[in-house]
């Protein structure tokens, strides 16, 4: 994109090749174009025989299609990773902290901190979720935070999902993939392990319940195979060797939560759900929902079932909200946060506002509630027409969007059409919080295919790499200089 | 195990065994009805129950329009297609609980179905029955020779054994009646070679009849085989008698027994220790017709007893 130059996460350094990436480099120097090609050709395969697929809703009859998966990896320094590791803990820890007391006291609207507004008047609010204690205090048990690097040193938090994040089964099956492709490079580079995600998702599942069973029977519900993110859940739950449940196979009696085997009920302790707040009980939210468990959110509210993550969280994750998680930290942890925001403008004051329109070519647009990469104005890559469509948008409901700088994503060289490319990526680790907090090294890396696009949404044609987090032996980034 | 697992598998065990069920028994129609009337149509349609739903399409009943009716229509909830359509639903939502080997062979049988369906001109009903009939035995060979013989195993076998055994039962009623329309044994002037031996076709026993008897086609012969015979893997003796080991591996593996256990029982036990000459002698169709209801209560009671409504 013209006017725009990115850091590249291989080659802006010095002599050309950051540490991190050596063996990367060399790699691509010694294998020729028609092996990778191959080689593509080979992952291409393996997906669809795995029937791993990915269906965009609206999608002409449901289509199921393979999200592209890059056969470069992308690398991350074992310093880096500390890094980040800090602030993603530091950052979950405040989300938890604040869930705990937007659905309390509101301390910290007492405190000035947040207008009381900012959360009664949410449409994310869940009056229900009121004085829930839940175990461990623990709200966003699985969040996804969305991270992207603009520099050496500049990493920051693009957005936080705490609702039902997904992704992470991509993250375990391109680490499969990427290691029969490239067995000697994955080897010699030392990279951190990926696959006890499952493991610690059980225990963390496990941790948050109710009832003090040694083993509490814990169950993932799906909205089913339609949903596009299915192949993740029954993904996850196949690992993790716990029953793939829809709401017809749940029922709720004297306020617990049962599931019907051919051997009888069997009582459920922890449901880690994959369907939003809206369906979960019809007798709580939308009356029409088919998809959930009618009498769930009472069985809730008599802690007898944990549901994970918990109710309500997208007060947490808003994008109205996203600003003020740096006072959050400072509010709650009294600390100065690791990871920075992107600087947003907001909507619904008059400056930002103004501010905002005068300047909608060169910058990122979002909607407050929307997700997956739609109700989104990229200004540098709009045309006229697309923006003046979107400013109408924008001075009718100004308070319904936010903006941003456009961010010069950090590329990486990935494998198109025309050969080896810098594309745009960026970020989603996953951190557990149950007793402790867990992040297993990596995350997805989405990239965008397009040259130029800085759209990496697997909804708006992004791909996937791998993501190598270096072990305490390889190459630190902090040996290579900054080029800027 | 959940129940909804249970119920697709036996579901997915019903509708693979229609679909290999309707397979053989059009072939055998037409290779029957190539020497004989055009009634035939209308006797195969009978036996499922849609011979008004098929005059209303063809009046004339013509067998070549039988057997697209019976093979490719997607109107007709019996029709090959859409049992196998739904038999693939079924596993598709189970595939954690199935092997890759069961999945990719019903998956296969899937996509040549539904690729032949949409060929709109042309179609080749001969072949596609044949198809359907290699295919399940295929499927058939793979869930015998991968498949973990736990408890989904036991809801697999009670719904293919079930579906088969209501199945040898329609053959037996529709078409031994068109035979010897007073159901007597004995035939007096002569006998129906092709008749008895489409009979026999249907359930792929012709060759075991003449082994197993060393003699010409007996009506009276042809029902025992087809009905107390239990080595004969279509028998309805044979299926009664895998449906109760079922029974008794689940109530095993639950520790408990109910009603449909007690069911399962009897029937097996009727048919073990039955005799021809009593079925004929209180009449061999009141004999088929109590055993399609009481197959029918089983079926519902197995339901209750596993949660599986």
């Amino acid at each position: 994109m013209a006017g725009i130059k990115a850091f590249d996460e291989m080659t802006s350094a010095p002599d050309g090749v950051r540490a991190p990436y050596r063996d990367v480099a060399q790699w691509l120097a010694d294998t020729p174009a028609a092996t990778l090609e191959a080689k593509r050709g080979e992952v291409d395969l393996f997906y669809r025989r795995q029937g791993i697929t990915f269906g965009a809703y609206g999608a002409a009859d449901g289509h199921e299609t393979t999200i592209p998966f890059d056969i470069i990896p992308r690398v991350i320094a074992h310093d880096e990773w500390k890094y980040l590791e800090r602030g993603l803990t530091q950052r979950v820890k405040a989300l938890n902290a604040f869930l705990t007391d937007a659905y309390g006291e509101r301390q910290i609207c007492r405190a000035g901190v947040i207008p009381e507004r900012q959360l009664l008047l949410n449409a994310e609010f869940v009056p229900l979720a009121q004085d829930l204690e839940l175990p461990g205090g623990v709200h966003c048990h699985i969040a996804g935070i969305d991270i992207v690097r603009v520099g050496e040193r500049d990493f920051f938090v693009l957005e936080d999902n705490v609702r039902t994040p997904s992704g992470v089964s991509y993250v375990l099956e391109n680490r499969e993939v990427m290691m029969r492709l490239a067995p000697e490079l994955f080897a010699t580079m030392g990279v951190l392990p990926v696959a006890n995600y499952t493991e610690e998702l059980l225990a963390t599942l496990r941790s948050v319940s109710f009832s003090d069973e040694a083993e509490p029977n814990v169950v993932l519900l799906t909205p089913g195979q339609y949903n596009s993110a299915y192949f993740e859940h029954a993904f996850l739950a196949d690992e993790m060797g716990i029953e793939l449940v829809e709401g017809t196979d749940l029922f709720v009696d004297e306020g617990r939560v049962y599931m019907r085997t051919p051997r009888g009920p069997q009582r459920v302790d922890v449901i880690y759900r994959r369907i939003d707040d809206a369906f979960l009980d019809p007798l709580a939210f939308r009356p029409d929902s088919m998809l959930g468990l009618p009498g769930l959110i009472g069985a809730l509210r008599s802690r007898r079932v944990n549901v994970v993550n918990a109710i309500g969280n997208g007060v947490a994750d808003d994008k109205s909200t996203y600003v003020y998680v740096p006072d959050m930290i400072r509010f709650y942890l009294g600390e100065e946060p690791i990871l920075q925001n992107v600087p947003t403008h907001r909507g619904d004051r008059p400056d930002d506002l103004k501010y905002i329109l005068d300047n909608l070519p060169e910058l990122v647009v979002k909607e407050v509630h929307g997700s997956g990469g739609k109700g989104m104005l990229v200004g540098p890559t709009s045309t006229k027409a697309e923006i003046e469509e979107f400013r109408a948008h924008l001075v009718a409901h100004p308070y319904d969007y936010i903006a941003q700088p456009t961010l010069a994503l950090s590329t990486c060289p990935t494998f198109v059409n025309q050969g080896v490319a810098p594309r745009h990526v960026d970020l989603r680790p996953f951190v557990l919080s149950g007793k402790d907090i867990t992040i297993v090294p990596g995350g997805l890396t989405r990239v965008a295919l397009k040259d130029g696009s800085l759209v990496v949404n697997s909804s708006q044609g992004g791909g996937t790499k791998d993501t190598w987090v270096l072990g305490p032996g390889g190459q630190p980034a902090s040996q290579t200089q900054s080029q800027s | 195990m959940l129940s909804s697992t249970a119920k697709n598998l036996y579901w997915m065990g019903r509708y693979l065994q229609r679909a290999e069920n309707m397979a053989r028994l059009l072939e055998a129609t037409q290779r029957t009805a190539l020497q004989s009337s055009k009634t035939e149509a209308f006797d195969v349609a009978e036996m499922y129950g849609l011979a008004e739903a098929f005059e209303a399409i063809h009046p004339d009943g013509e067998l070549p329009q039988l057997i697209d009716f019976m093979t490719l229509n997607a109107e007709n909830p019996s029709s090959v297609f859409n049992s196998v359509r739904a038999a693939r639903d079924n596993a598709r939502a189970e595939r954690n609980n199935l092997t890759t080997d069961v999945w990719e062979s019903l998956n296969g049988l899937w996509l040549e179905v539904s690729a032949i369906a949409r060929r709109k001109r042309g179609v080749d009903h001969g072949a596609f029955v044949e198809t359907v009939k290699k295919q399940t035995v295929m499927i058939a060979g793979a869930a015998q020779s991968t498949l973990l013989r736990d408890q989904a195993w036991n809801f697999l076998s009670l719904g293919t054994y079930l579906e088969r055994a209501d199945n040898t039962i329609r053959i037996l009623d529709v078409k031994y009646h068109r035979l010897q329309p007073d159901g007597a044994p004995e035939v007096r002037d002569g006998v129906d070679y092709y008749g008895w031996s489409e009979i026999l076709t249907c359930i792929g026993a012709l060759r075991t009849y003449r082994r197993v008897y060393r003699a010409r086609i007996e009506p009276r012969r042809v029902a025992e085989l087809m009905i107390l015979r239990r080595d004969l893997p279509r028998s309805i003796h044979h299926c009664l008698w895998q449906l109760d080991l079922s029974m008794r591996e689940l109530a095993d593996l639950y520790g408990s027994r109910g009603e449909a256990d007690r069911q399962a029982g009897a029937l097996h036990a009727e048919l073990r220790y039955g005799r021809i000459d009593d079925i004929f002698e209180a009449g061999l169709r009141d004999f088929l017709e109590d055993l399609r209801d009481r197959l029918d209560a089983l079926s519902h009671e197995i339901g209750r007893q596993f949660l599986l409504d």
